[in-house]
């Protein structure tokens, strides 16, 4: 089932890409932007081993085709596929371009968590980590608050970060905020979203440079 | 290398308290066949290095359930929550590695690497108690290799000799695991002759592989199916 909130932070996170970038997609909301960009504009890699990853109908689903959440995904023309250190050597070695990821939290120094929950019995990192330090641009989409209205824009993360690398753009379903030098700078509303609501869901400190 | 009739014989090898690497992403790329004699063996205090340890009584999950895993090592246990559960009770010991640096790690440990320095998880919880240095003004962490007494892997194909070509997405771990132990078992798909597959599309070349067995369970879109 799609959610209007997340298909409209992934349809704006779309409006982020350049033709021709490599790019990968994070579990969640990340991977929902992938149905705005059209065919063939980006590269899509993903890090169990492809770069070309397209979308796939039911009819043409092949079960060892897979993305990093394990869902089927097709093979674009030009597509190819490699082990999993070839896959984080693209990664880490700075040849990924554009890495769009979930959070659960990010600070006023765009600094993000989210691979775990103190107290919570889910044990996992997966690539998130790699992605943080290797990606040239990295950003994050996310509901701008939890399910019990606590805003995820927060002065420090209370969870435990995932790298001291600040991310470059937060996407939310209220606002678009970057990271400028060492400042976060809010450029953009959401349709329908006033300046008010966004100060009163965001715990960090921004400047607010709305044209 | 030796081709086996069947996984019980392919797996005689393992033994209480060893480390054994399984390949695959979830179960796409996995030695489903394998695995499900494994989990059946007497054995225990095993070590496992895998990206995933299963889901919630499957597969790798079974192992867990039946006690006999002493130390789990891999990047992404969120799909089981046994093994959260395991953890807390002080039932397993974890190593939670990034996945790139689980990846590394194997690569290494099969090619003579002792250790290597990377950027990932520097000034996280991950990089506690891990010596740290400076490169050209950028802060790395150690990481070391990661080896194993035996792999069990997933190919494709196979040829008479141990030569390996992989399938898709279901590549991931298996090469890099393949380098990495004191025996390597694979499951594929299908045994050809030597000669059927091309050189220049081999993967694995057969120095690498020990013992090969026919897959019995295949993954389809249905699901994982038995085949004869």
């Amino acid at each position: 089932m799609t959610n209007p909130i997340q298909e409209a932070i992934a349809k704006r996170a779309a409006r982020e890409l350049e033709q021709g970038e490599i790019v990968n997609l994070g579990i969640g909301i990340p991977t929902l932007v992938a149905n705005y960009v059209e065919p063939n504009y980006v590269y899509l890699h993903t890090e169990n081993g492809m770069l070309g990853v397209e979308d796939v109908t039911e009819e043409d689903i092949d079960p060892n085709i897979v993305n990093a959440g394990k869902f089927a995904v097709g093979e674009a023309i030009g597509a190819s596929y490699f082990d999993s250190a070839a896959s984080f050597a693209m990664i880490r070695g700075g040849h990924v371009d554009v890495a769009i990821l979930g959070v659960l939290q990010v600070d006023e120094q765009a600094r993000i968590a989210n691979w775990a929950v103190p107290g919570k019995n889910i044990i996992g990192v997966g690539g998130a980590m790699d992605l943080l330090v290797g990606a040239r641009k990295v950003i994050v989409t996310t509901t701008h608050t939890s399910k019990d209205g606590k805003s995820k824009i927060l002065k420090e993360c209370n969870y435990p970060i995932t790298s001291t690398r600040s991310v470059d753009t937060i996407i939310t379903d209220l606002a678009v905020f970057k990271y400028i030098n060492g400042q976060l700078h809010l450029v953009e509303l959401m349709p329908g979203v006033d300046l008010e609501t966004v100060e009163a869901n965001t715990e960090a400190t921004f400047v607010n440079s709305l044209k | 290398m030796k081709i086996y009739n069947s996984a019980e014989e392919a797996l005689d090898c393992v033994q209480t308290g060893q480390t054994i690497m399984v390949g695959g992403f979830g179960l796409v790329g996995g030695p489903l066949t394998l695995i499900d004699t494994l989990v059946e063996l007497d054995v225990k205090d095993l070590t496992i290095i895998s990206n995933n340890l299963g889901e919630q009584g499957k597969g790798l999950g079974k192992l867990l359930e039946q006690k006999k895993v002493k130390k789990a090592i891999g990047s992404y246990f969120t799909g089981n929550r046994d093994v959260g559960d395991a953890f807390q009770r002080g039932e397993i010991e974890i190593e939670l590695l990034p996945q790139g640096t689980l990846a590394e790690s194997i690569r290494a440990g099969g090619a003579g690497i002792a250790g290597y320095y990377t950027k990932t998880s520097f000034g996280t919880n991950l990089a506690k108690g891990k010596e740290t240095k400076m490169f050209k003004g950028e802060e790395y962490v150690l990481e070391e290799a990661l080896q194993a007494d035996v792999a069990i892997i997933r190919a494709y194909k196979a040829d008479t000799l141990g030569n390996l070509v992989y399938y898709k997405t279901a590549r991931n771990f298996n090469p890099l695991m393949a380098t990495a132990a004191k025996t390597v078992i694979v499951e594929v798909e299908e045994i050809v002759e030597v000669g059927e597959l091309k050189s220049d599309e081999i993967a694995t070349p057969h120095l690498f592989v020990d013992r090969v067995i026919l897959a019995k369970k295949i993954l389809t879109k249905e699901g994982v199916i038995e085949h004869d």
